[in-house]
């Protein structure tokens, strides 16, 4: 049997690349281009731009939307400076500020790093989540969508509108078996100066790690506790697991590359 | 104040941090910073002010304060002015011109070792183009010794990197036999876990003494764990070969990492207590990297390059067996594409080597940055013809734990018999005798020996 063949019931238990076809020291042609194939996949999730008219479509049942954006100007931009991606452009910012405040949780969705994560799964976790917190007593302000900004970008956006809270979906840092991976970061009491520690982060949404349903019931979890204690990030943890069907934990903030 | 004239127009740089920086070939890290030149003609000039210094000016003038920083401290107070004698009277130009003649020589750079201060190899590197990085470092090999011995002339050795996304062991353990079928792992056998509890740290590093001992191959086992953590395994009776530590070149960068040079050294002779090794005592793994402490917001006003070059004085006042300079993985806003990739590893590599340090590479990148595989290709090819310590081998070089590219176990096979390396002599006799090497010593496994079969069977 060759070695190739050993492994072949032993990749049930990781996703590893193990036991691929060797040609002399180099690997065989079919791994080597499947290979490729999952970086590009990748690539065109980090470059391809969100479609912000199809995401306001998406998002129009659940109520008003309204189309903010960064300081980081083109993708470049994005990709280089981080701290750009946190602010939102003068225009956005004095937009946000003539809405009326007074709604407790407010949403942003951003492309991140996978504008393919963002569009594939940010309308429909939403959509499970939005109703079922507005029939649990909350106020949920306009959704905002920004083609490109990083999580911090949630808190210039939170504070504006003067929400409690603020929920950002974003597009993680596509691995190359994962392309289309959601974050969702929420932050209590939003505003300007917030870090990594304040939030909480769930991760790794889409049909293969986190499914939808999942994720919305541990989002809606945390949302409630943060509300109701007035606090996020290390001082509240996820304990929604006693309540759900044990899952993987989420890997940290760091790891994400947002 | 320095200042240098080109192409007719005079530019000037106020302090020695604004020169370093300046003379850097252009990364995104260092604009993000604030800190790059802002134009060709300003980083040329900045070159050429740099090459026009004594070497000792680094030893009047620190870049970090000695007073705040206690990585200077230690730069300073370690400086052997008798070694750095040889060179002593140089420039940074005179330097790259000996460093480059048949002078310098293996003998007479590892006697210049302890009197060159990272400030002054960093600033070398800064002139110097790649074929400089390459042709020096290869004149400079770095041994150390735990299991086996590792950086020997005509080596290469590889760091077995079998990680998985919620450390089940039966996955580890098929990454695991994967790499050593394919001749990787003489370096270390290394997991980063996806839990970092004591508890989980336990169980891996158990796992991996058993395997290694029901094998019988010479080499050594560690899980990247916090190094607080794996003093507090070691004194409840796990089996820790080496002490990992992720290390900056600030005192700053590396309370944020949550450590200072007196729990290292705690660290250090709580593994050497253990007497683990059998050919050597050389105990500790560290892992470094441009651009970690601007994002702990700790770097001083100086560029990223110099301090990582300062990051492998801590290294190497505690003898490690492995460093490894994880390149790639920091992203773009620190590294933007393959050409800022590959030569922030040769300069690391190049670095470290003066200065005594056995640096091996995470030749690596993520997908947001703008780079491949081919890059990679071109990174890793480089490094081994520089002498390069050791290289990571990933199944595929795709990690699915830490969600980047690094190189494969294939890659490992294909420099080896680009280049004529062959890994440590120990672990290359245990390929032998295990019967993975064919009759011109090159690993072409036909099938994978009984013993093997037997232990995937019983996982």
């Amino acid at each position: 049997m060759a070695v190739a063949d050993r492994f072949t019931g032993l990749r049930a238990y990781t996703s590893a690349r193990i036991g691929l076809g060797r040609s002399g020291p180099g690997i065989a042609t079919a791994d080597h281009l499947a290979f490729r194939a999952a970086h590009a996949l990748a690539r065109d999730a980090v470059n391809t731009a969100l479609d912000v008219s199809v995401m306001e479509a998406a998002l129009a049942p659940l109520g008003p939307v309204l189309r903010v954006e960064s300081r980081a100007c083109d993708q470049a931009t994005h990709l280089t400076r981080p701290d750009l991606g946190r602010r939102l452009s003068d225009r956005s910012a004095a937009l946000l500020s003539a809405e009326a405040p007074g709604e407790e949780i407010a949403v942003l969705v951003a492309g991140g790093l996978s504008a393919l994560a963002t569009a594939s799964h940010a309308a429909p976790l939403l959509t499970i989540l939005v109703p079922e917190l507005r029939r649990s007593g909350r106020s949920i302000g306009p959704v905002c969508v920004a083609p490109r900004g990083r999580v911090a970008l949630g808190d210039e956006v939170g504070a504006l509108l003067g929400a409690r809270l603020v929920l950002v979906l974003i597009g993680e840092r596509p691995g190359l078996t994962s392309p289309d991976s959601l974050g969702a970061y929420l932050t209590a009491g939003p505003r300007l100066g917030r870090t990594d520690a304040d939030r909480n982060c769930v991760s790794n949404i889409r049909p293969e790690g986190m499914g939808l349903p999942e994720a919305a019931r541990r989002i809606g979890w945390l949302i409630r506790q943060a509300m109701t204690r007035g606090i996020s990030g290390v001082s509240l943890k996820d304990e929604s697991d006693r309540l759900l069907a044990a899952s993987p934990a989420a890997p940290s903030i760091a790891d994400t590359g947002n | 104040m320095y200042a240098h004239a080109v192409g007719g127009t005079r530019f000037t740089f106020p302090d020695l941090r604004r020169l370093m920086a300046c003379a850097t070939p252009h990364r995104s890290g260092d604009v993000l910073a604030g800190l790059a030149a802002r134009s060709m003609a300003e980083r040329i000039a900045a070159q050429m002010a740099l090459a026009d210094l004594p070497l000792t000016t680094f030893l009047d003038e620190a870049l970090v304060p000695y007073e705040a920083d206690e990585v200077t401290r230690l730069i300073i107070d370690t400086h052997d002015r008798a070694a750095f004698a040889p060179v002593a009277a140089l420039t940074v130009g005179g330097f790259r011109d000996w460093l480059l003649s048949d002078e310098a020589d293996q003998a007479a750079l590892a006697a210049l070792s302890p009197g060159l201060t990272p400030e002054m190899v960093a600033a070398v590197s800064k002139i110097c183009r790649i074929q400089d990085l390459i042709l020096i470092a290869a004149k400079r090999r770095v041994t150390t010794r735990f299991r086996d011995t590792i950086g020997l002339p005509g080596r290469l050795s590889s760091r077995l990197q079998p990680n998985h996304p919620t450390d089940d062991a039966r996955g580890i353990l098929a990454s695991i036999v994967d790499g050593l079928l394919l001749g990787c792992g003489d370096a270390v056998i290394g997991i980063n876990p996806a839990s970092d509890s004591p508890q989980r740290v336990h169980d891996l590093l158990s796992m991996l003494d058993d395997l290694r001992q029901r094998l019988d191959v010479p080499t050594q086992s560690c899980v990247l764990t916090h190094v607080t953590t794996a003093i507090d395994l070691m004194a409840g009776g796990t089996p820790v070969d080496l002490v990992f530590q992720s290390i900056g070149g600030t005192e700053a960068t590396n309370t944020s990492f949550g450590f200072g040079l007196s729990i290292l050294r705690e660290a250090r002779e709580a593994a050497l207590s253990l007497k683990r090794g059998t050919v050597g005592t050389d105990v500790m793994y560290f892992e470094t990297g441009q651009g970690s402490a601007l994002s702990a917001d700790a770097h001083h006003g100086c560029d990223q390059q110099t301090i990582e070059a300062r990051a492998y004085a801590v290294a190497r006042a505690f003898s490690p067996l492995l460093v490894n300079t994880v390149v790639g993985f920091i992203g773009p806003e620190y590294l933007y594409n393959g050409k800022e990739i590959i030569r922030a590893g040769l300069e690391d590599h190049f670095c470290a080597k003066l200065l005594g340090v056995p640096m091996g590479c995470d030749v690596c990148y993520t997908n947001h940055a703008e780079a491949d595989q081919d890059d990679m290709d071109v990174l890793m090819t480089s490094l081994a013809a520089a002498g390069l310590t050791f290289i990571m081998g990933v199944p595929g070089a795709d990690d699915v734990m830490l969600g980047y590219q690094s190189t494969s176990f294939h890659d490992v096979l294909a420099l080896r018999q680009m280049l004529n390396l062959k890994p440590a002599p120990e672990f290359g006799a245990w390929l032998d005798r295990v019967g993975l090497t064919d009759a011109t010593g090159r690993i072409r496994p036909l099938d994978m020996p009984e013993r093997f079969q037997r232990l995937l069977a019983a996982a």
